[in-house]
């Protein structure tokens, strides 16, 4: 984000020195987005966060919660393959609004349903141990974006009363919405993308893969029998 | 009398973690003793899709009950992020079926947002309405519907009559009667096609009318009330810490709609219109809210083909859309309730990561909470009131 940050207004500012009052040091960095607050707070005083934000901030509403890798997916010629088809991402990780410390970050948002305010929170998952305090037992609706956060990233809610698979069947490999897992439509077949390998009915010119064969057919001329040996059990 | 030999068991070692299956349904088993537990669906009637509850009943109560969902999980956040922005449209319309107009218009205004794209005011208005529409054909299949769950079937088919001319008047304009994918980002595709507002006054008297019978028939309906009355109470404040929106929780007194109190988009301010709330809680009051929100959108249509402006659809976009890197969460008030997207840039011609909020998702997470000592017949009419597309729970 190389242009000049945004300030903020007085809502925002109102509720980022109440966090500040609350949270001391656990807040780390501050962000306006299009008109709503984004603050990032230490990994430690996550659970503090949600309760400061349902006590002193009235925020009685949770939206979401979920997590993000900002490790930029493997593209064509690197080792874990990669999908042409995409559309072309940099290749040096960058950190968005309020900046992270490493890859994994889990971010959540809260709401205010009487003064209508509402803040982002986002905190920094370590990549070795993915960790991070679960909020269920402040808002109860975390129980389900905690564990599909949890399928997907592989991040472990501490503190969570249950966690187990949500959508995907309890066999399941992987964690889907890393990065480094490559979507499974896409390795079984490769995407066409813009390049339309069969000939249209009528189309007269060969396509690279009609020429080649072209090329195979033995010039000795004469009609090729089809072969319906193979067809006699029929 | 003939000796019954045990048969012989095949001496094939078991490998220790292959019983692991077992012992899980062993579980289930042990903790079942007195109780019954009943599988309803994944292919039930009131759920909308396959959506299955696994609820354990003491006699006709349930002590206990489970949502499992995933039926349908397509994995659109994954998916978006192999796609470009217009592409992206495609997928999001299949997000919630029933009111597919009204999921592009966040994440097209998020793309707009980051771009510093303002859309002229007429494909503004045409998106406000065309919103409105959707909101229109959405309840007024529920208000239909929602009868059928509790046992009266003519009014589901008064519901889909009616939505029928709503769903023609969608398809007229966009191409589309379930997946327009008409915005583009910028704009529209196309401007409303000639006659389309006179027709528009009249299917709007229709759902007028439409919204009077179902007040009679059903709301009026002394059975119904029976049904519905104290069944399936929601509180405000557990609501909200479910994250339940829209219409579910405007019915248990919350006022609060996004398209008045969020941040400013589409012309709602510019509209003269008023949120419905009901203090009840329970299904009646959520089909007593959609009800007057039925009418309520049918008059914001009116109003807004009154002050329709002339002018271009199109802003000047670029025509290769890149967007700058940034990101952005923008929420509207969808007829199921919060949708919103969080859109991270990096910008490319495709965005980096999409978190799509959507409304049934947390709306359907408060069941486990709020079955507990219902009785079986009641499940169906909590089901049907609280009003979820699987589509919208699984993405």
């Amino acid at each position: 984000m190389g242009e000049e940050p945004a300030p903020l207004d007085e809502t925002e500012q109102a509720l980022l020195d109440r966090l500040e009052q609350e949270l001391g040091d656990g807040v780390i960095e501050h962000a306006d987005m299009f008109g709503t607050l984004v603050v990032r707070v230490r990994p430690d005083v996550w659970r503090r966060a949600a309760e400061v934000c349902r006590t002193h901030l009235e925020c009685d509403y949770l939206s979401y919660v979920s997590g993000l890798d900002w490790q930029p997916a493997p593209r064509e010629g690197d080792e874990a393959g990669g999908d042409t088809s995409a559309p072309v991402q940099p290749t040096e990780m960058t950190f968005g609004v309020a900046g992270s410390e490493g890859r994994f970050q889990v971010f959540a948002h809260v709401q205010s349903t009487r003064r209508h305010w509402g803040v982002t929170f986002k905190t920094d998952v370590d990549e070795a141990a993915p960790r991070v305090d679960s909020w269920v037992s402040v808002y109860p609706g975390a129980d389900w974006h905690e564990r599909e956060c949890w399928e997907m990233f592989g991040f472990d809610f501490e503190g969570h009363p249950g966690i187990r698979h949500l959508y995907l069947p309890s066999e399941f490999e992987g964690h889907p919405l890393r990065k480094d897992f490559q979507l499974l439509a896409r390795s079984v077949k490769p995407w066409p993308g813009l390049v339309d390998v069969e000939a249209m009915p009528g189309d007269d010119t060969p396509t690279e893969g009609e020429a080649a064969a072209v090329e195979e057919t033995p010039a000795e001329g004469g009609p090729v029998e089809p072969p319906t040996e193979d067809r006699a059990d029929d | 009398m003939t000796d019954i030999q045990t048969p012989a068991l095949p001496e094939i070692e078991v490998p220790a973690e292959s019983w692991r299956h077992l012992a899980d349904a062993m579980v289930n088993v042990e903790l079942d003793t007195g109780d019954m537990i009943l599988n309803l669906g994944p292919q039930h009637p009131a759920t909308h899709g396959t959506l299955r509850l696994v609820v354990r009943l003491d006699g006709e109560r349930v002590i206990a009950a489970d949502p499992i969902i995933g039926y349908m999980h397509r994995g659109y956040e994954k998916l978006t992020e192999v796609r470009t922005y217009p592409q992206v449209t495609t997928l999001i319309n299949r997000i919630d079926w029933l009111s597919s107009f009204a999921n592009e218009v966040p994440f097209i205004h998020g793309a707009e947002l980051l771009m510093g794209i303002e859309p002229p005011a007429r494909a503004q208005y045409i998106r406000t309405i065309l919103t409105e529409l959707s909101r229109i054909a959405t309840f007024v299949l529920f208000l239909g519907e929602m009868a059928l769950q509790v046992g009266a079937l003519t009014p589901a088919f008064y519901g889909f009559r009616d939505r029928e001319h709503v769903l023609n008047l969608i398809e007229a304009v966009t191409g589309g009667r379930f997946h327009p994918n008409f915005n583009r980002i910028g704009g529209l595709k196309d401007d409303l096609p000639w006659g389309w507002i006179s027709e528009c006054r009249n299917v709007m008297k229709t759902v007028f009318d439409a919204c009077d019978t179902f007040e009679g028939l059903v709301a009026g309906n002394e059975i119904f009330e029976t049904r519905t009355r104290s069944i399936g109470i929601i509180p405000a404040d557990i609501g909200a810490t479910y994250g339940v929106s829209g219409s579910n929780l405007r019915a248990s007194g919350v006022d609060w709609d996004l398209r008045r109190d969020g941040k400013p988009y589409l012309v709602y301010d510019e509209l003269d219109w008023k949120v419905w709330t009901h203090p009840d809680g329970d299904s009646f009051a959520r089909y007593w809210v959609r009800l007057q929100e039925t009418r309520e959108s049918a008059r914001m249509v009116l109003q807004m083909l009154d002050q329709l402006p002339a002018g271009p659809i199109m802003a000047k976009v670029p025509r290769i859309i890149k967007v700058p890197e940034g990101e952005v969460w923008v929420e509207t008030e969808n007829p199921l309730g919060q949708m919103g997207y969080y859109i991270v840039s990096k910008g490319a011609t495709g965005p980096f990561r999409v978190k799509i909020r959507s409304a049934s998702f947390s709306n359907v997470s408060i069941l486990p909470w709020l079955l507990r000592g219902v009785y079986v017949p009641d499940i169906i009419t909590i089901l049907a009131g609280l009003y979820f597309i699987l589509g919208d729970i699984d993405r």
